[in-house]
């Protein structure tokens, strides 16, 4: 048996090394995050959702701003300018109110941007608790298995199969209505369905030989969940987290809109559509606008987590390019509901050639 | 050989008086549980993955451990590894004996001996960096941080023929043979004693298998590591060997120096297997009479009886069946050269003629 000496060995390693360092600027420390972010960019309607959400956390940040310009505090009334002859509101553009005003009077611009602030940060701040939540009872269940595993994964899906509306109700009026009760209610319901993939995931995972490799350094469990475990799932989580915001915007406007969320005056977009109810037929305004910006915001969220999971799976690339990547991508989504195609591309990632 | 490498890990304890083996498995048992029924659990048999082991490994030499898929070779290498409990027998490392110790008494033991894995793809964590991979071993035994550790990682690539310029690369940017060379990199990090080599070569192009083969003999005569090299390629565990066993259904066939193995097979089932062994000549290919086993590997749950081979080798007899062969030297053999087998192939027979005189 002839075997070459190291030499060959090295000088053959060299060779294939000297033809990757052309590529080598291109190359280097790319990480996933990167080529998701490069891929990302290359979809035209996750960045316009992206500047849409970015727009829409400009505005409710600079709320105040608004405030100054229009000199309409949100909790002011203004019965002389801000309401007819009739006592109804007034319409666009009149006597200085953009959106005009709503029934008590009030600018209702001023009040949808205060109204996004709360929105945002509850869909925010329960997906973040959710998320963190989530992935610490599923890396748990899956990693350590048995009975912590029967704990937790009969818990989980308990909580998946409660009516949650009911129970939120229930809360809400046992504790009484608050945002600290909001935000625990939506997250309590918000982390079981991400440790239900997580716990998937950690299950195939942990069988890997990495797995076994980082234990036989002598890596305890911990290490082994949060350095080894952890990183593989960050990208599946992203996704559900960006696709869980727009459900707790959606959510904390549901409770609010039956009077159980935020509570008057502060301005939500879930209390202001209440109130609009009573000026259907007169001020169509009152209405719609609140109801888009529900609308715009959850729909940006919703887009932008399409993108996100598509960014992250290498194997759309082909799809975006030939430009039919939206049709493509609804049948993914039911993949994704099963703990699937969240998964982070294990295979070797073959950055695509420049400009395609 | 760098300085600093050599200073990484051998804070350890002197050689142990008892002997020149730094392995020695005595009556080594593993058996899984089989189970089954809804509620309740029962155990309804064992696989029995390795049965009565008994091995040394001497200290600075390579035992290559042969068998095919299913035979325990892999039970075992985690068995010594200590990254699964054993039934029975006991595992004696450097004169201590490692058997099931907890996780915190093992902690030293896994600084002196590290595993290279067979599948370079599946043994690198694609989300991590080579540097953070091969860091993991200074990290996880706190023996270096910071830029000294980094250093001390760009070393170890060096040292493995990769280009130290790479740490911040993911393992997906590295070819098959870059890879296994990371894995032995991390394997080298901690300056070990014994390396368990679970088929390292065996997801390799042929090409790429030489040179990992070569780094492999390269850093066991410059670090004085011991190998324990599993394998299904007879020609590389040739290539690499001091000594030799032969697994078949979780138990030694024989075992031996590598030339008396390989030249008189004294097992009818390793003259099988170095009959069936591609050769590079075709001359030698056509004159050699091919031994053809037939049937399958008996299923471990339940092993035959007597001799495990008995029903599928050409030279059983009753007694085969009946009772087990002990690992015993054969008259005409050297000491160390142990076959469990009554009939032992002799020099010059051929098996490929043999009948199966009296079916059992």
């Amino acid at each position: 048996m002839s075997i070459t000496g190291i030499e060959a060995a090295s000088q053959d390693a060299a060779a294939s090394e000297g033809a990757l360092d052309a590529d080598a600027a291109k190359i280097e420390g790319r990480s996933q995050w990167q080529l998701t972010w490069r891929r990302l960019r290359q979809d035209k309607v996750a960045m316009a959702a992206l500047a849409v959400i970015v727009v829409i956390i400009l505005l409710a940040i600079l709320a105040p701003v608004f405030v100054s310009i229009t000199h309409h505090p949100p909790n002011i009334a203004y019965p002389n300018t801000g309401e007819d002859a009739a006592g109804n509101p007034v319409g666009p553009m009149t006597n200085g109110f953009w959106l005009g005003t709503d029934g008590t009077g009030r600018d209702l611009f001023i009040r949808i941007l205060y109204g996004a602030r709360i929105s945002l940060f509850v869909g925010f701040v329960t997906t973040g608790i959710g998320a963190v939540a989530g992935v610490a009872v599923g890396l748990m269940a899956g990693y350590f298995g048995g009975f912590i595993d029967t704990v937790l994964a009969r818990f989980t899906d308990a909580v998946l199969a409660f009516p949650y509306v009911v129970l939120a109700l229930a809360l809400a009026v046992v504790l009484g209505p608050s945002l600290t009760v909001i935000i625990g209610v939506i997250s309590f319901f918000s982390w079981a369905a991400i440790a239900r993939i997580v716990r998937g995931q950690t299950l195939s995972i942990k069988e890997k030989e990495y797995i076994e490799a980082a234990r036989s350094l002598g890596a305890g469990s911990f290490r082994i969940m949060f350095f080894d475990i952890l990183p593989n799932l960050l990208a599946p989580v992203l996704v559900l987290a960006t696709l869980y915001i727009p459900t707790a915007i959606v959510f904390e406007a549901t409770l609010s809109y039956l009077g159980l969320g935020i509570q008057p005056p502060t301005a939500s977009w879930g209390d202001i559509l209440a109130d609009a109810q009573n000026f259907f037929q007169t001020s169509w305004w009152y209405v719609v606008f609140p109801a888009l910006a529900l609308l715009i915001t959850t729909l940006a969220f919703n887009l932008l987590g399409d993108g996100v999971r598509d960014a992250m799976d290498p194997r759309t690339e082909r799809v975006l390019a030939a430009g039919r990547g939206r049709r493509k991508r609804r049948g993914k989504r039911q993949v994704l509901a099963d703990g699937q195609a969240g998964l982070a591309p294990a295979a070797p990632y073959v950055p695509p050639a420049e400009g395609s | 050989m760098s300085e600093p490498l050599a200073s990484a890990g051998t804070a350890s304890t002197p050689a142990d008086p008892a002997g020149d083996d730094l392995v020695r498995l005595e009556n080594l048992v593993k058996y899984f549980p089989v189970r089954a029924g809804g509620l309740v659990r029962r155990t309804v048999g064992q696989v029995q993955a390795v049965d009565d082991v008994s091995l040394s490994i001497p200290r600075g030499q390579t035992l290559g451990l042969v068998g095919e898929t299913g035979s325990g070779k892999s039970t075992l290498a985690r068995c010594v590894a200590g990254l699964i409990p054993v039934t029975s027998g006991r595992v004696i490392f450097d004169g201590r004996d490692i058997t099931n110790l907890s996780r915190g008494a093992m902690r030293p033991i896994r600084r002196e001996v590290q595993m290279i894995f067979q599948d370079p793809y599946s043994s690198l964590n694609p989300r991590r960096r080579v540097g953070a991979i091969i860091g993991d071993p200074f990290a996880i035994h706190k023996t270096a941080t910071g830029g000294e550790r980094k250093r001390q990682v760009q070393e170890l690539m060096e040292r493995v023929g990769l280009n130290p310029e790479h740490y911040n690369r993911f393992p997906a940017e590295f070819s098959g043979g870059q890879r296994q060379r990371i894995g032995v990199a991390r394997a080298l990090a901690l300056r070990p004693k014994l390396i368990i080599c679970d088929e390292p070569v065996s997801a390799l192009d042929v090409s790429i298998q030489a040179q990992v083969l070569n780094l492999l003999s390269d850093l066991q005569r410059d670090y004085g590591l011991t190998y324990l090299f599993i394998a299904h390629d007879l020609e590389v565990v040739r290539h690499v060997s001091d000594s030799v066993a032969v697994m078949y259904l979780g138990r030694i066939g024989e075992s031996g120096p590598r030339d008396p193995v390989y030249t008189s097979p004294r097992h009818p089932y390793t003259a099988a297997l170095l009959s069936a062994a591609p050769a590079a000549d075709p001359d030698t290919a056509a004159a050699r009479q091919r031994i053809v086993l037939t049937g399958d590997v008996p299923s471990p749950i339940d092993p035959p009886s007597g001799c495990r081979f008995h029903p599928r080798c050409p030279k059983a007899e009753a007694v085969c069946g009946q009772q087990e062969p002990q690992l015993e030297a054969k008259a005409g053999d050297v000491a160390t050269h142990l076959v469990a087998c009554h009939f032992p192939v002799q020099a010059g027979e051929n098996l490929a003629a043999a009948g199966r005189s009296e079916p059992t």
